[in-house]
């Protein structure tokens, strides 16, 4: 049977509360809260993380890896590519970009599954996330919220199979964005509604159904899309759920409507609670629809008790409104007299691509010493030529000194920088991220973290920062 | 392996004023120190027969110093070594004269810093990358925050309350604003208190606005012959002692056994100093130190680099006063960068124009007793990995 080995999760810690954005503009707050990806965050940043933390459950080894996003954060260069180098894969997988769609993420795990069914791959890790802006005064503002998730789909140890799918195909022009529109753009908000979202999950969840011959009692979860609280329980009930016991909370609340990713979050949150047995629906929206019937195993338990979805989306950091205009360049502002860094060297990035997406320091074989940036000549031993690579991403450390830069041109001053000492030997200077200056301190431990480096130059400076073990 | 000992004196120095020179250019300062140093020397620039000119920022090769002091055709190198590269052009200038490929050589230091537009200096640079291409990931750490890590795990090793470090540290900057205040070629002409170093901004916890030295303009000059030409120009030629560059392997932040407490460079290039220049006890035998104070706190981690204090115990001779003007061994008696400023070529140089009227009792209101050996120190580069120059200068022969 196929169906889903590992599943991970990612949200970025920081949160802006509904009441702050509507008291920036004066209008009504729809009440809760969304998470906001930080200045050094994109859904790239965010699909690694999600990896990651799905990597860690997963027994077997990748063999695809697909992204699926609304927001790549390039138009041309597949980021699937990044993220299997970030995540250390090996050259010889299937990468994939799925793209475009509210249910990218729900048609990369369609293509995954049948990859898998047929034999032409083991299993393939489908990465979704996206970071959405709405227009300032807008209620998309208030309602995307930005997050990833990650689901590995393979054959063996499957923790929930699939038992069932049903797909339609629609043209709706509901919600879109052209190329260089920064903001998601919509026709009236009755319209979308009704003859979009709520006409087309009717028929995909009816159909789907239909096609198994089940009715809603027998599902012990349903996880709908839902673009906003009250739509989504107009729809729940609509279909027949139990909105207390079996519609799982689409987390509006606390991280808002992740668009691609928001239906593989709330997935992924429904596994973190399911029981071995349980049947459940999930129905994805978005250019048409997508169901599945999956059917969860025991191997679930294996998973749920490692896995810290609750302890992630209990970090939270408030920020003001002001904030957030300043980390998405949405207000200019004057830039610090410092000299501009020099851009990146394409030739220098791609010999030491694996030092910098994979942060593979090296081991010297005569004395042991781990180094990074990877020597040829040991630093300590002096000896030549005789290393073995030495990943450290994977490593946790501790804060041995750190600085308080408030002179260093930054998007966010004071930038903080650490110097880490890992477990196991190795040493690294680098930004501490999700951390603010009160916090820092000798002795702190940390992990790593993929981010976005802040910096001139005509392309997407991905690299490694530190962030507080949570 | 050879010495430098005694075999070359300075028989002339010029130092301009340093600060917000908007009206001077390079040039400007370069004619203005060389031309000092000449009337000082007595001699006139064509009996100059070799040159160095010491710069990071403000010139890129030789032809940065010709034309400005129309040089007829002869050896002109440019030098640098970050912050250590007014001490680079001296020693360039003493081997040269030292071998016999010259005579008289002129070593010149310069910057002009304020014509760049930022507020203050390039970040560091990083481990492991080549200057022509990088891979973008590099840190971007201003200089003083690359300096508050020292005094981050300073204080966290020796158990120095934050308020206390911080006031040991201030106690530095007033000491050499109190010095700089006598002297009319430092940048700041102010006495600073304790209460104002310690209110000041933060920069880079611990350190603030008045641990960090000053932006500056500045040119400093220094010409040199052989020890037994010297006294034909003047009766008190300042001889070269010893001139000790160490350069680290800059493994400090590839392993983890670097501890930020102290600069290997220093501790080395002041041992081989010492060695070279016959001083076994260097805190009772100088006279007077200049030292590289670009924040307040490295000064504090020099005391102990350069063997004066004893390791994590710079404090009690902060607080006895030792390196006071008056104290037993006087340090930045000039204002040092924190208060002369910090024009890089120049300042190397700016030092041993210090030492140098020092060793000849020419130092009016700020001069030391009984001057017989002075030592200068520059660090370039970054505390994990970097330059450090020391030089000892003397107004006598030694007779052994």
């Amino acid at each position: 049977m196929v169906g889903i080995t590992s599943f991970g999760v990612y949200a970025p810690v920081y949160r802006l509360t509904r009441e702050e954005i509507s008291r920036a503009w004066k209008t009504k707050s729809l009440g809760g809260e969304k998470a906001v990806a930080g200045h050094d965050e994109d859904s790239l940043t965010m699909a690694v993380g999600a990896t990651l933390d799905c990597m860690k459950y997963s027994p077997q080894k990748a063999d695809g890896l697909f992204f699926a996003s609304t927001t790549s954060p390039y138009k041309e260069k597949q980021a699937a590519a990044i993220i299997a180098a970030a995540v250390d894969l090996q050259e010889e997988i299937r990468t994939a970009d799925v793209t475009d769609s509210l249910r990218s993420g729900t048609i990369a795990l369609s293509l995954a599954i049948d990859a898998v069914k047929s034999g032409s791959a083991e299993n393939i890790i489908v990465a979704v996330s996206d970071s959405r802006m709405g227009a300032g005064k807008s209620q998309f503002e208030q309602l995307f919220g930005d997050g990833a998730a990650a689901l590995a789909i393979g054959s063996s140890d499957v923790i929930a199979s699939i038992e069932g799918n049903y797909s339609l195909f629609s043209e709706l022009l509901d919600v879109w964005r052209l190329e260089g529109n920064t903001f998601v753009q919509s026709w009236e908000e009755r319209f979308i509604l009704t003859e979009g979202y709520m006409n087309m999950m009717q028929k995909i969840v009816s159909g789907v159904m239909e096609k198994y011959k089940l009715t809603p009692k027998e599902f012990a979860k349903a996880v709908l899309y839902g673009p906003d609280g009250r739509s989504h329980a107009n729809l729940a009930k609509r279909l027949g759920f139990n909105l207390q016991t079996q519609v799982q909370d689409p987390l509006f609340q606390s991280i808002g409507n992740a668009g691609t990713a928001a239906l593989p979050i709330m997935l992924v949150s429904a596994l973190c609670e399911a029981k071995p047995d349980d049947r459940i629906l999930v129905a994805n929206y978005g250019d048409g629809g997508d169901a599945f019937i999956l059917k969860v195993t025991k191997n679930v338990e294996k998973v749920q008790g490692r896995q810290k979805f609750k302890e992630r989306l209990a970090k939270k950091t408030y920020i003001d409104y002001e904030r957030y205009l300043n980390w998405r360049d949405l207000v200019p502002s004057e830039e610090a007299r410092r000299p501009d860094p020099r851009p990146p060297s394409i030739t220098c990035l791609w010999r030491e691509r694996k030092s910098v997406l994979s942060l593979y320091g090296n081991r010297c074989n005569q004395c042991g010493t781990v180094q990074y940036p990877p020597q040829r000549i040991c630093a300590k031993c002096q000896g030549k030529d005789d290393f073995e690579a030495y990943k450290l991403s994977d490593k946790r450390g501790k804060i041995f000194t750190y600085a308080v830069d408030y002179l260093t041109a930054s998007k966010e001053s004071p930038a903080i920088i650490g110097v880490v000492d890992f477990e196991g030997g190795g040493r690294l200077m680098c930004e501490v991220a999700e951390c603010e200056p009160s916090e820092v301190k000798i002795g702190m431990p940390v992990e790593m973290c993929f981010r976005k480096l802040s910096r001139k130059g005509n392309i997407h400076n991905y690299f490694w920062k530190a962030r507080p073990v949570y | 392996m050879g010495t430098i000992k005694d075999k070359v004196a300075i028989i002339g120095m010029g130092c301009t004023k340093f600060g917000e020179l908007w009206d001077k250019s390079v040039d400007d300062l370069i004619i203005d120190a060389t031309y000092e140093a000449c009337e000082d020397a007595g001699i006139e620039l064509k009996d100059i027969e070799a040159a160095w000119l010491g710069t990071v920022f403000s010139g890129h090769t030789a032809l940065s110093l010709s034309p400005a002091l129309k040089l007829q055709y002869i050896p002109v190198t440019r030098v640098e070594n970050m912050c250590a590269t007014g001490t680079e052009a001296l020693r360039a200038a003493a081997y040269a004269v030292a071998a016999g490929a010259c005579d008289i050589a002129l070593a010149v230091g310069v910057e002009k810093l304020k014509d760049t537009g930022w507020t203050g200096l390039q970040p560091t640079s990083v481990v492991g990358r080549s200057t022509m291409g990088t891979t973008g990931t590099e840190i971007g750490l201003s200089p003083p925050a690359m300096f508050s890590q020292l005094a981050v795990r300073y204080f966290h090793q020796y158990k120095l309350d934050p308020d206390e470090g911080k006031k040991l540290m201030a106690e530095i900057a007033v000491k050499n604003h109190h010095n700089g205040s006598l002297n009319p070629r430092a940048h700041y002409q102010n006495e600073l208190t304790v209460e104002q170093v310690l209110k000041a901004p933060i920069v880079a916890w611990p350190l603030g606005v008045l641990d960090c030295c000053g932006v500056s303009d500045g040119a400093a000059v220094a010409i040199i012959t052989r020890s037994d030409l010297a006294r034909k120009f003047r009766d008190d030629p300042i001889y070269i002692k010893s001139l000790a560059v160490s350069v680290g392997p800059r493994l400090d932040l590839m392993t983890q056994d670097y501890d930020f407490v102290h600069i290997e460079e220093n501790v080395r290039a002041s041992k081989m100093a010492y060695a070279e220049a016959g001083i076994t006890n260097p805190r009772n035998e100088l006279s007077l130190a200049e030292v590289h104070d670009c924040f307040t706190i490295h000064e504090m981690v020099i005391y102990e680099d350069l063997g004066w204090s004893k390791r994590g115990r710079a404090k009690e001779d902060i607080e006895s006063g030792t390196f006071k003007l008056k104290g037993e061994l006087p340090v930045n008696t000039d204002g040092g960068l924190k208060c002369f400023g910090h024009p890089l070529g120049a300042s190397g140089l700016r030092m041993q124009y210090e030492v140098y009227k020092q060793l000849q009792g020419r130092s009016g209101p700020r001069q030391v007793r009984n001057p017989r050996l002075g030592l200068t120190h520059n660090l370039g580069g970054d505390i994990w990995g970097g330059i450090s120059c020391v030089s000892i200068t003397g107004n006598e022969l030694d007779r052994r």
